[in-house]
């Protein structure tokens, strides 16, 4: 299991999702565990708890997870999701404030320095509007 | 991020990287700044401004054009060693060819 916080790209859409998630891997490496969900369980665009969940699982490191999301139902979700998780994973959540893709990539490259969570969601946040 | 930062090591080198500093090479140039706990600047001009170069989004701001001379200053543990790193992985273009194998077969 890494010791690097892992990344959880939360997508309307697989494509975009899949995308963000190669995009961390080719620009930042293997190095932080990286999950991506996207879509509803129909194969329309959506997102959906269980998968959500289950890329949480498949991301998890014991330093914690940072999720990014697109839209509206992916933050939802994804919030819904953190709630589901056992008491004590849930303060090792957290859900950024940033662009999807670029949150996702340079959250990665913070995650790789072996920075703690918060430091990992502050940086990706950096690059909302304040 | 304009004052003193305790400098103990200075250098600079010209970036020759065809993109300019675009994505890619700023992720290698900061996850490699990262790897030293010294406090590590660059700036276009040697007067500054000078920005952390552990910062993805400030170091991709500064948009750095191919032939721009970048200038390292750092102050802390290995500053030297930091420094001479990362003028070293800029002088070997990023080790882009090497990243291109491991697209290309990835």
């Amino acid at each position: 299991m890494s010791t690097n916080v892992g990344i959880v790209i939360v997508s309307h859409s697989p494509k975009v999702a899949e995308g963000a998630a190669d995009m961390v891997r080719q620009m930042v490496g293997a190095e932080v565990p990286v999950a991506w969900t996207g879509g509803n369980p129909d194969g329309g665009l959506g997102t959906s708890v269980p998968a959500i969940i289950a890329a949480i699982d498949q991301a998890w490191s014991e330093a914690g997870v940072a999720v990014l999301v697109d839209l509206g139902g992916a933050e939802t979700n994804s919030e819904m999701a953190v709630e589901m998780l056992d008491a004590a994973r849930q303060p090792k959540v957290v859900i950024c404030n940033a662009p999807i893709v670029e949150g996702a990539v340079i959250a990665a490259a913070e995650a790789a320095s072996g920075a703690a969570l918060d430091l990992v969601k502050k940086t990706a946040e950096e690059l909302s509007p304040q | 991020m304009n004052e003193p930062i305790g400098t103990e090591a200075t250098g600079s080198t010209i970036l020759t990287h065809a993109a300019g500093l675009h994505a890619r090479p700023v992720l290698k140039l900061t996850m490699l700044a990262k790897t030293f706990a010294a406090k590590i600047e660059i700036a276009a001009n040697p007067e500054g401004p000078w920005i952390d170069a552990k910062s993805v989004v400030k170091v991709m701001a500064m948009k750095a054009p191919k032939g721009a001379t970048l200038h390292f200053r750092a102050g802390g543990e290995k500053a030297e060693e930091a420094v001479a790193a990362i003028i070293a992985l800029i002088d070997r273009d990023f080790d882009e060819d090497a990243e291109g194998e491991k697209a290309a077969n990835g």
